[in-house]
């Protein structure tokens, strides 16, 4: 149907299309570390050291673990394995709550506890009215 | 056969009709898209109105990425057939793509500030989003930067280097922990948004799409005006 070049065209695009396809892949296996935005309570304790750097630990709220006194904030992030104390002072977004998803930016202090200097909520992909959510807790 | 195909549609797009029945049904989209949106759909259960921002952001960022791999494909026509028309037409579709990517932007901006408590954060999607936005300016640029020739496959270049971009922002919400919140709307899965939340989102997306349509019509009538100016009415 059509001519020769036309496919010799085609193969060499073809050719040059996984190529790039492949060098993305390897650029990213090899930064993977590095496009994470926040790492888990766990990944916490896994490290040998804590790193003197800024870090970001996200997860859910731990039930029950918030407490406010003032500006301040305590709580306790988990990933169901293991958990992580966070300290904050300052105002959190609306949809910081119990058992939603956080991302705390700051400094450790130990393997189990961040002082945190940003609050993020993380928000999950629901989407629906009070209602709606009401008669599916009853 | 190839020709034929873009004689017609040359004819097609051309034509005062196509342009006054795109721009009908984009007013009446958005008229219902925006009713349905800023009125008749019921908050969130727990963003309360902020939600709103949705029915703007999402399609946008879909239609953007859409026009990009709509481009990068017609790009390779060029490669293959040796044939112009299919960079033309892709060219008239690079603006639009371009806003809505903006768009897309500005308004996840404006939305993470109420919700996670930021205007901006670097996280995968987002980062890949903007690097969507730099290969949509590259790919715009490469069409100024060089001569006729040279730049219809400079530029298709970028458009199909670029696409290798677009899976990675489609599944950077679930290859990394990512702020971003993973894809509500799925085509092999249960969709998590409500439907009364889905169908303005939906209206909003054909609103954008028509209206990238019609832009598109305005920017090929130029294209092929300049053509025929420079007398190279044969493409």
């Amino acid at each position: 149907m059509y001519s020769k070049k036309v496919k010799l065209r085609f193969l060499f695009i073809v050719v040059f299309l996984s190529l790039i396809v492949l060098t993305i892949f390897i650029v990213f296996k090899v930064l993977k570390d590095n496009v994470v935005y926040f790492k888990s309570p766990s990944e916490i304790n896994l490290q040998m050291e804590i790193s003197k750097k800024k870090i970001r630990v996200g997860g859910m709220v731990k039930k029950n673990s918030v407490k406010m006194n003032n500006n301040k904030i305590d709580f306790i992030i988990t990933d169901f394995k293991n958990e992580l104390y966070v300290t904050f002072s300052g105002t959190v977004p609306n949809l910081f709550e119990e058992e939603k998803g956080v991302v705390a930016e700051g400094f450790l202090n130990d393997k189990k506890f961040l002082v945190a200097d940003k609050i993020l909520a993380k928000h999950d992909e629901n989407y629906m009215p009070p209602e709606v959510k009401k008669s599916l807790g009853e | 056969m190839l020709n034929k195909i873009f004689e017609t549609l040359k004819i097609i797009s051309l034509s005062k009709l196509t342009r006054i029945i795109v721009f009908s049904l984009f007013v009446i989209f958005l008229t219902l898209g925006l009713f349905e949106s800023l009125l008749l759909s019921p908050e969130d259960y727990i963003q309360s109105d902020a939600v709103r921002i949705m029915y703007v952001h999402v399609p946008a960022a879909w239609i953007s990425l859409g026009i990009f791999s709509f481009i990068a494909f017609l790009s390779l026509g060029i490669f293959i057939f040796k044939n112009k028309n299919f960079v033309i037409i892709a060219k008239s579709f690079a603006p639009s793509g371009l806003v809505f990517n903006l768009i897309a932007l500005v308004t996840g901006s404006i939305w993470g500030k109420p919700t996670w408590g930021t205007w901006w954060a670097w996280d995968p999607r987002i980062t890949s989003m903007l690097v969507l936005f730099l290969f949509y300016i590259l790919y715009i640029a490469s069409w100024r930067l060089f001569e006729n020739d040279k730049a219809a496959k400079i530029s298709s270049l970028v458009a199909i280097a670029g696409f290798v971009n677009v899976p990675i922002i489609k599944f950077s919400v679930d290859w990394w922990a990512s702020l971003h919140q993973p894809s509500s709307v799925k085509i092999l899965s249960e969709t998590t948004i409500h439907s009364s939340m889905l169908t303005p989102l939906l209206l909003m997306t054909a609103a954008f799409a028509l209206f990238s349509v019609l832009i598109f019509l305005m920017k090929y009538n130029i294209e092929l005006i300049k053509i025929k100016t420079k007398g190279l009415d044969r493409l």
